[in-house]
């Protein structure tokens, strides 16, 4: 039996990772549909088969939400791809945009046995994870789960990112009535304005919203909790609870002269104008971008590297990803960095910009720069870049994004005044609970967390909805 | 979606509108705005609530025909919709006894003064208003600001009607009349503030400019609207939109308004 097994496995470690088809880095940097075209059913139970099934299995651990993962592979494995999709969202309610934006080389696949050895690739989970989400919806085999009996409590949600999806979807399957409130004219917070569509079709995300309003969810667009409706008086309006989910959307600037020319955005403006407003389709929709020739992106994280390929998609000859530090401490997922070198992103790592140069217009021409060697570790660990001195450069561009991350919008906390935030202007919110300083407010994502990812503010919006549940019940 | 409940041209390309709008009309102050999109795939535009009327539920705006989305929304009826209506954003003008007030609006930027005369004079000021236009048929909220003001001087740049001049010539007339403003609200077109902010910088009477940079969400998520003052960086959505004039760089702001020109006119041109 012992023997039999180890055969079997030794069998299963001879097929190799199965890449997803995709379009050609050459034709893709010009378009803005999907890079990946998915799985087909072949490549996708040939992948599963790879998965040794293991009796402990770390890649659970390794996620933030516990999707039972050896379980939904397996139902691929065996061909049951829909049982796979409602496998996975037991656990996780939004695995078609999971599958295709968690950094799971840090998460399950980070963990994976078979990765772990270094003679082979982890299962691609994520991969899996997306074909299975896909084939659900595309075969229409979405069905909108059970929700139990009224219970007539109100909840309402602040945002509609993956935090306020989240926290809607399980409540109301507990039975609450469900109130999402989001600022935007779209729903789905950073899935429709921040992601681009070559990595996320809006389609899908508008497919998720459409399934959390079969559920009996009521969405309210254009409604700005703190300006058109503060905490209290939603309150005062008869909500039982409130949660805040209202994400890290105001941007950082990297305060160097220069930086209000024209030609200069934050990466949420660059990203809103082509997301959101679909600015790329200009005249067709009427917000326009500047489609900058030469492009330089500051910053190494997922949102520089979305960014920086929209620049080219919007037809620069040119585009730069400017980072201080080297390319082993990108923070991007390492599939955002491989798809960015193979269309052509020219990374100036080591590199600091000291001032944004303007022509006469006021317009960007260029952005002074200073190499950077590594230093001694700083308190992140990773080793402190400092400036080689006399190295400064002028990186000819015409336009500038600067990506460097994003903190909280103060607008709910500055009009609610018992919520208390940190230094950082995160919202305090218990470990677990999500519960705020303020009786019967909960917060979760990157309200709370500062700037992360989509699978920890659903894990947040997770949790948070049981508390809340259970403060309901009692 | 947001109805019209009522249309009505002010003045050439100037039009004011009634939009259904029960919340917002409940919670607006003086000095805040909404943003609107016309259709689907029209852009967010910033425009200040120059009235409400909280029991009819109501918001009025008023526009200068300037773009492809104005040009939109003037070919709209009364009891068509729009897209979408976010608000009330921004701070709300600080209004409060000053003791004499001086409330100037130049063109369109007559009816973002009007809201906040309106508020400066219920506070219990002695409210000064000057308003002026190229000429007279541009004039715009006359006699609303005749109502609610203790003194409204108008001018035109042509002579057409009342003062032949500039709202900076007749401030300069009335601080030579003897007149000493506590505080001065000036809106109109950017040359219009920076003047008014030049004549009385060296007086050193605190004056108050809302400006009106191009926005997108309007709740501080872009930075679009970033605006120099006092050397910072602001956010005019979330910080302003209303500064202290002395500390504006009006011509940061001049530059980064002309940001889009030529995609404008693109715009405007397909349109027709």
């Amino acid at each position: 039996m012992a023997a039999e097994q180890k055969e079997h496995k030794a069998k299963k470690e001879k097929i190799a990772r199965q890449d997803m088809p995709e379009q050609k880095p050459d034709v893709r940097k010009r378009n803005f549909d999907e890079v990946p075209f998915g799985y087909t059913p072949e490549l996708a139970q040939k992948e599963a088969q790879r998965c040794l099934q293991c009796k402990r299995p770390s890649c659970v651990e390794g996620c933030p939400v516990n999707i039972n993962i050896p379980a939904f592979i397996k139902l691929i494995a065996e061909g049951k791809f829909t049982e796979a999709a409602r496998k996975i969202k037991e656990e996780n309610a939004l695995p078609a945009v999971c599958g295709r934006v968690c950094p799971q080389e840090a998460q399950c696949e980070g963990n994976c046995i078979l990765g772990a050895k270094g003679k082979d690739k982890p299962v691609a989970i994520g991969n899996l994870e997306r074909f299975a989400a896909d084939w659900e919806r595309e075969h229409k085999e979405v069905t909108v789960p059970q929700i139990k009996d009224a219970t007539h409590k109100r909840v309402a949600v602040v945002g509609s990112g993956p935090a306020g999806l989240t926290v809607a979807g399980e409540l109301r399957k507990f039975g609450h009535e469900v109130t999402v409130f989001e600022a935007l004219h779209k729903s789905g917070g950073v899935l429709v304005y921040g992601i681009p569509e070559f990595r996320l079709p809006k389609s899908i995300v508008q497919s998720e919203v459409d399934y959390l309003s079969k559920m009996g969810i009521k969405i309210v667009n254009n409604y700005i909790v703190g300006n058109t409706r503060t905490v209290d008086e939603l309150f005062a309006d008869g909500y039982d609870a409130i949660f805040v989910g209202s994400g890290a959307g105001a941007p950082m600037f990297l305060n160097i002269p220069g930086e209000n020319l024209n030609g200069v955005f934050s990466a949420n403006e660059y990203l809103t104008r082509s997301n959101l407003m679909k600015a790329y389709k200009f005249p067709e929709y009427d917000t326009p971008i500047i489609k900058g020739k030469r492009v330089a992106t500051i910053g190494g994280g997922n949102v520089a590297m979305d960014s920086a390929r929209t620049a080219l998609r919007l037809g620069a000859d040119e585009s730069y990803i400017v980072y201080r530090r080297s390319m082993n401490e990108l923070p991007a997922r390492i599939a955002e960095v491989h798809h960015a070198e193979q269309e052509g992103i020219n990374f100036k790592i080591l590199t600091l910009p000291t001032r944004i140069i303007g022509d006469e217009n006021g317009f960007v021409k260029g952005i002074e720069c200073q190499k950077m060697e590594l230093g001694e570790p700083d308190e992140s660990g990773r080793r402190r870049p400092v400036p080689v001195k006399g190295s400064e450069f002028i990186l000819d561009v015409d336009t500038v994004v600067v990506a460097i991350g994003n903190t909280p919008n103060p607008l709910i906390p500055s009009t609610t005044p018992d919520i208390k935030t940190t230094k950082y202007g995160t919202i305090i919110a218990e470990e677990g609970s999500g519960l705020t300083t303020k009786s019967k407010v909960f917060a979760g994502g990157d309200v709370v967390t500062g700037a992360a990812t989509v699978i920890l503010a659903m894990g947040a919006g997770k949790k948070a909805a049981k508390a809340i549940d259970d403060m309901l019940k009692s | 979606m947001a109805k019209i409940v009522k249309r009505k041209d002010l003045a050439a390309e100037v039009v004011l509108m009634e939009l259904e709008a029960p919340e917002i009309a409940k919670k607006r102050k003086p000095g805040q705005f909404i943003i609107l999109r016309v259709n689907e795939q029209g852009e967010r535009i910033p425009l200040t609530i120059a009235d409400s009327d909280p029991d009819a539920g109501t918001i009025t705006i008023i526009f200068q025909v300037v773009g492809k989305t104005t040009m939109q929304l003037r070919d709209l009826h009364e009891g068509d919709k729009i897209a979408d209506l976010a608000g009330p954003l921004g701070t709300a003008t600080h209004i409060k006894n000053f003791g004499t007030a001086v409330a100037i609006g130049g063109g369109v930027g007559t009816a973002v003064i009007y809201p906040i005369a309106k508020g400066l004079k219920e506070a219990g000021n002695n409210l000064i208003s000057i308003i002026g236009a190229r000429t007279k048929n541009l004039l715009i909220l006359t006699d609303e600001m005749e109502k609610i003001s203790n003194r409204l001087i108008v001018a035109t740049d042509d002579g057409s009607f009342g003062v032949n001049g500039f709202v900076t010539d007749v401030l300069k007339q009335i601080i030579d009349e003897g007149i000493k403003p506590d505080i001065i609200y000036a809106i109109g077109p950017l040359p219009m503030m920076k003047a008014v902010a030049n004549a009385t910088r060296p007086l050193g009477i605190k004056t108050i400019v809302s400006l009106n940079p191009i926005m997108i969400d309007g709740t501080g998520m872009c930075g679009g609207c970033r605006v120099t003052v006092n050397n910072q960086t602001k956010f005019a959505c979330v910080d302003g939109p209303e500064f202290d004039a002395h500390q504006v760089d009006f011509d940061n702001l001049g530059q980064r308004l002309k940001v889009y020109n030529h995609q404008e006119k693109e715009s405007c041109k397909i349109f027709g």
